[in-house]
């Protein structure tokens, strides 16, 4: 199997050390084609419509929901501590850094493209990637496909630009798997949103390579607000990936995306994320997928990065036969608490669905998994697997599972495990005693953990996420 | 054996588990060449002194000294003893999961050539010794014990030492759990590492492993102490008469 390809993944390891700051935490000099005053009112909403040309009904649509946003109360749950240290009229909630969007790298300004170069996004590309999109601030600066990808009819556009050229769609689906209303978070992205990608597969179409967006903040107090929705037709299939910088900053940042996922009649869509977000952003991301007869949809979640995550991936089965996966791994280090989790609502016959859930805490870090399995009265002969594993190391590391599950018939199949361990003295020193340092046998043995997830990624990701846990696992034990 | 200076050096080792005393003063010196065995009943202490030379945490040396190649072992950390020379084979070696047997093999090997060493010859010489080991090649990218049969870790434990060739091996029960096939397949692999050059000390409640890696000094462990020592016709002897009549004649043990 793919064992030198693992070869290679632990060369790569070895050579690595650099800190967050040098090599992610980089910022640019701010020059922006614009940049709007700090706060969200419906001026600035307005603002934002406008300079992007929308149609009247979006316009309306951020409105509205800007009146949702600011009548809802901030959510009861979570870390509502660091919820509350949220300043909103510090933030700004747009920034469009160049006029045009380039299609080549050559047409993106030259300190944009050395920040891209720096996060390896060209290089990923010319190797394994069939379209990227890059977009930095508010908006995609850099976005291109594969023309062999087009031919078969896909569509990979950012969305503003989907708005633009595929405007039908686009009001078709848009806030149709999670509307303004649904939480605080996912109103304040509708009213502000800006970016993000579109996705459409046509019915049969097998995407055979994955399609990407990386996501970077530069600026100190930045809200990004990118919104995101794929729609796999009949039979088709698509992977997406995402990823996710930023600079380090004494002050916050936002970041509040809403991915929509519709997975039509016996259509896959997997949809990877590596969130790496500097320790000083605030990401609070709405996702939630629909999948219809026979559809597959998988969420493969990493969250490395943050202050705090709240982030909960959910699937809806509403079709017959349909299957949901949801893998998720969390670390939590230092000052960090990872609040994420999955849901999956059976409302069809037949429906299976599988979570599982990983999380490491380290020093005081906090990682809670929060869940939800709701089958409806109707889904009968469904199956729900729940497995949540929680490694800690540290005596001040954390974690918290919170699972609820409502299940209205009797003829369904639902396991659920949990289990919290520590980095066992037994495992140390059956490493060590081959020579392994112990540093070395830990972060073995937290890369070990992680396996089941990092398996399920593309190797050059999964080679990205043991770099960033080791960077994480350095420094002293708590 | 024609180099005088001691390979593994003991002198007068105690052994602390628990702050309860499970070593009380084992000496033994193995040199280049030779193969020991350290026989025993349960309980008698013998994988305690294996735990503790290799640096175990929970086992706690509390007086005594022991050298292997003339370096002072105590004052290294178990990863250092490793990389000193020093190898144990496990009586229950444990699972690691998610760790494939090939990453963590690659990761001890990378551990003693130094990072950044050159490892081209790493795949080559591992498929080999798998080989010769009689371990299917699907093993490589099995995660490392979890599900093995008894056989096959023990299997894995003399792949592991045939990998990292240590100067002195010490082997904690290796021919438990194996069936006659196994145990033959594992001898083979133990011989085929033992040359002129480095030691082994066969720690061993039975004596038909010795059928097949033939000692050359048997010692007798019971309540901490080696109360016996001979050669090869000990442990048959001890194979015919069982441990009781060698047992009684042990002083007792200091408790601490």
């Amino acid at each position: 199997m793919a064992e030198t390809a693992r070869a290679k993944q632990n060369a790569e390891l070895a050579t690595l050390g650099e800190d967050y700051a040098t090599k992610y935490g980089f910022h640019d000099p701010v020059n922006y084609f614009h940049k709007g005053a700090r706060g969200i009112n419906h001026e600035v909403v307005e603002m934002i419509s406008r300079m992007k040309g929308e149609p009247r009904w979006m316009a309306d649509r951020r409105h509205e929901a800007l009146d949702i946003f600011l009548a809802k109360p901030m959510p009861q749950w979570g870390n509502t501590k660091l919820l509350g240290e949220i300043d909103f009229d510090n933030i700004f909630y747009f920034m469009k850094p160049i006029e045009h969007q380039g299609k080549s790298w050559d047409d993106v300004p030259e300190y944009i493209k050395k920040t891209f170069d720096r996060l390896g996004i060209p290089e990923a590309e010319k190797n394994f990637l069939g379209g990227v999109s890059a977009q930095y601030e508010s908006e995609v600066v850099y976005h291109s496909m594969r023309d062999d990808l087009k031919e078969q009819g896909i569509v990979f556009l950012d969305m503003d630009s989907a708005l633009r050229e595929r405007p039908d769609i686009v009001e078709k689906y848009f806030g149709t798997v999670i509307p303004s209303a649904d939480n605080k978070f996912a109103a304040l992205n509708t009213a502000a949103w800006s970016g993000g990608s579109f996705i459409y597969v046509p019915p049969g179409v097998d995407v055979k390579i994955p399609l990407q967006a990386y996501f970077r903040i530069n600026a100190e107090n930045m809200g990004q607000f990118e919104r995101t929705l794929i729609i796999a037709d009949k039979g088709s299939r698509v992977h997406y990936i995402e990823g996710c910088t930023a600079p380090v900053y004494s002050t916050d940042s936002l970041h509040s995306a809403v991915v929509e996922l519709i997975a039509l009649e016996g259509a896959y869509i997997r949809y990877t994320t590596i969130q790496n977000w500097a320790r000083n952003i605030y990401n609070l991301v709405t996702k939630r997928a629909t999948a219809h007869k026979n559809a597959t949809v998988e969420w493969v979640d990493g969250n490395i990065g943050s202050r705090l995550t709240m982030k909960y991936p959910c699937i809806q089965l509403v079709g017959e036969g349909a299957k949901g996966e949801i893998l998720s791994v969390a670390f939590a280090g230092i000052d960090q608490h990872q609040d994420a989790g999955a849901k999956v609502i059976h409302a069809a016959p037949n429906t299976s669905s599988r979570i599982t859930s990983k999380s490491i805490s380290k020093d005081n870090g906090r990682a809670s998994y929060r869940g939800l399995v709701k089958i409806h009265k109707n889904a009968v002969n469904s199956k729900v697997s729940v497995e949540c594993d929680a490694l800690l190391i540290g005596e001040a590391a954390r974690s918290d599972t919170y699972p609820t599950m409502e299940i209205d018939n009797d003829l369904v199949r639902v396991e659920h495990e949990a289990r919290v361990s520590k980095v066992a003295e037994e495992q140390l020193f059956y490493l060590t005693s081959r020579g392994l340092t112990e540093d070395d046998a830990r972060l073995l043995i937290v890369n070990g953990f992680m396996e089941p997830f990092t398996k399920e990624l593309p190797m050059e990701y999964a080679v990205e996420l043991n770099r960033l846990i080791e960077l994480e696992m350095e420094g002293s034990i708590g | 054996m024609a180099d005088k200076t001691p390979l593994f050096d003991l002198r007068d080792i105690h052994v602390e588990v628990e702050s309860k005393e499970v070593v009380s003063g084992v000496s033994l010196t193995v040199y280049r060449g030779e193969v020991h065995a350290i026989m025993g009943p349960n309980g008698s202490g013998k994988s305690s002194l294996s735990n503790a030379l290799m640096g175990h945490p929970n086992y706690r040396v509390t007086a005594g000294e022991a050298y292997l190649d003339g370096r002072n072992l105590l004052e290294m950390e178990a990863d250092e003893r490793s990389r000193s020379g020093l190898f144990l084979a496990f009586q229950y070696p444990l699972a690691i999961p998610g760790v494939t047997v090939a990453n963590f093999m690659r990761a001890a090997v990378q551990s003693h050539r130094g990072k950044g060493a050159d490892m081209t010859d790493f795949r080559k010489v591992f498929t080999g010794k798998m080989a010769d080991l009689n371990i299917d090649r699907e093993f490589a990218a099995r995660y490392l014990n979890e599900g093995f049969s008894g056989g096959e870790k023990k299997r894995i434990e003399i792949l592991q030492m045939a990998m990292l060739n240590p100067k002195m091996a010490l082997l904690d029960e290796t021919d438990s759990g194996l069936d006659i096939d196994a145990l033959k397949t594992v001898a083979e692999g133990i011989n085929r590492y033992h040359t002129e050059e480095n030691g082994l000390l066969l720690v061993t409640h039975y004596q038909r492993l010795l059928n097949y890696v033939k000692p050359d000094h048997v010692h007798v462990m019971s309540r901490g102490k080696l109360v016996k020592s001979g050669g090869p016709e000990l442990a048959l002897e001890l194979e015919e008469r069982g441990y009781d009549w060698l047992v009684g004649t042990a002083p007792e043990t200091a408790q601490v």
